[in-house]
């Protein structure tokens, strides 16, 4: 490595799908600024850098790490250790990092369930012999070695301290290139960075704040799927029966799901203070059902809700599509047998 | 034989009937089980689920919401958003894994001392016949770090 004297930039994936490193990209031309503000020490998806330059590098060498991805497996946690060591600033980036994201998906089943999912039943996958990765295997050359597989996908924060997070599925470019200016300015101008621990790159209120859909009284009568309505250009999503995240969300993408008709996925995470990003959701939507009137009969009220609810195929998976790893519970009980006590 | 297994229950009561409702089975001598750990609320409509996932993860094995009958809400009509929200969290808790017997939603009027006290007995023993939930045991389980953080970015590699 040449000292230079240029801020030091790494980023690194774990369980991500790729998505961050593009929305990196797209910050367009002022990637350029980039490359000549900050020396790359890590950047696995678009420089040469071994895990051995890492381990050499001084303690504290990187002075901003993005990592994005969760940690699923022995070796992402691994990595998450040395580049604690190794930066200043680490920020979780993305979803992934933040709260599980996809991948933490996989929390309502069991790692024996997901390797059958992906080895063996899968229609794609010829594996007649019912192979399935192992930590250790023996060949005639002597032991290979794979990561462990956890059975249950962490946020970055669960591993080690996470100094900044940069929520999104993925961040957007002018998030980005927003934060990486106010760390070019520290660096070079001495410009303050946020408190430690906050979460920067991102609105601070409802995403429905900046969607300018026009909204009036929720009451909802049943929910659409995406394929079952032609949603209304101009009123609210949710009011048009879509469910959409944008009540318990994090603003700053600037609505973009909502513009284009399809219901906020709630990417961005919950908002300041909250613990649960599924179970405000689920707030929200149980608030906006049309049922109960005084009146009405218990039974009547029950079966009216069970149908509406009905219209709603997966709520967990909806509600917590990116927080898993973040919730209360963090993952589902599942038996010995696969099956989970609750099922019907 | 081991100790028989004592449920853990968080009972959430509202101000107006069913902590009352409590009150009274107790003026009138009316036992039920010591399981239950009452926390009163103004409302069922307080209630937030983040409450119920809480007590559940914190080691509860089961919870217990309680409200005034529909129609008989102080506030009117915020016990209807208690039984939405309490339909909708039944499927939510069902794709977790939790069993419904161990969230139970239980109508009682201030009146209605002698029914609760038999509600809390029949979910205590539902709850007994389940066994311990345990969370903190199904949240760890192959999360265990299986290398020592100091371990891993020893310094066995030569500079």
């Amino acid at each position: 490595m040449s000292e230079n004297g240029k801020p030091k930039f790494g980023m690194y994936w774990a369980a991500s799908c790729g998505g961050c490193e593009i929305a990196v990209l797209n910050i367009g031309e002022h990637i350029l600024d980039v490359d000549a503000v900050f020396d790359i020490a890590l950047w696995p998806v678009a420089a040469d850098f071994k895990y051995e330059d890492v381990r050499n590098y001084p303690d504290g060498y990187i002075d901003i790490c993005l990592f994005n991805g969760a940690i699923r497996t022995s070796e992402n946690e691994e990595i998450a250790h040395l580049l604690r060591k190794k930066s200043k600033v680490l920020v979780a980036f993305g979803s992934c990092a933040y709260e599980g994201c996809i991948p933490a998906l996989s929390n309502f089943t069991s790692k024996e369930a997901t390797f059958k999912a992906a080895y063996l039943d899968n229609p794609s996958t010829d594996n007649p012999d019912g192979v399935l990765p192992q930590t250790v295997t023996e060949v005639p050359e002597g032991e290979l070695y794979l990561p462990e597989f956890y059975n249950t996908v962490k946020a970055l924060s669960d591993v080690v301290e996470v100094d900044y997070t940069i929520p999104g599925c993925p961040p957007e470019p002018h998030q980005i290139w927003a934060v990486l200016q106010a760390v070019v300015a520290a660096l070079t101008q001495g410009a303050e960075l946020p408190p430690p621990g906050s979460i920067i790159g991102a609105g601070n209120v409802a995403l429905c704040e900046e969607c300018e859909r026009v909204k009036s009284e929720k009451i909802i009568e049943r929910f659409y799927r995406p394929y079952e309505i032609t949603p209304d250009p101009e009123i609210c999503l949710l009011e048009q029966g879509m469910i959409c995240m944008g009540p318990a969300t994090r603003s700053g993408c600037g609505a973009l799901c909502p513009k284009v008709g399809m219901g906020c996925r709630g990417c961005y995470g919950p908002l300041e203070g909250v613990e649960d990003h599924g179970a405000r959701m689920l707030t929200a939507i149980a608030s906006v059902i049309d049922v109960g009137k005084p009146g009405e009969s218990e039974d009547e009220i029950n079966r009216k809700l069970e149908e509406v609810l009905d219209t709603i195929p997966d709520p967990a998976g909806t509600f917590y599509r990116f927080s898993m790893a973040r919730s209360i519970l963090k993952r589902a009980k599942v038996n010995g047998d696969g099956h989970k006590g609750g099922a019907q | 034989m081991t100790e028989q297994f004592e449920p853990l229950i968080i009972g959430f009561t509202c101000n107006w009937c069913s902590y009352r409702a409590a009150d009274l089975a107790g003026t009138s001598r009316k036992q039920y089980p010591p399981n239950i750990r009452l926390i009163r609320l103004m409302c069922s409509g307080r209630l937030s689920p983040e409450f119920v996932l809480k007590a559940l993860q914190g080691g509860a094995d089961g919870v217990m919401i309680t409200g005034c009958h529909p129609g008989e809400c102080h506030y009117l009509e915020q016990n209807f958003k208690a039984l939405r929200r309490f339909a909708l969290l039944k499927r939510v808790l069902a794709q977790m894994g939790i069993e419904p017997e161990r969230v139970r939603l239980v109508w009682a009027s201030a009146a209605e001392g002698v029914h609760l006290a038999q509600e809390i007995t029949d979910m205590v023993e539902a709850v007994r016949a389940l066994g311990p939930l345990d969370w903190a045991g199904v949240a760890s389980n192959g999360s265990a770090h299986a290398i020592p953080a100091a371990e891993i970015v020893g310094e066995e590699v030569s500079a």
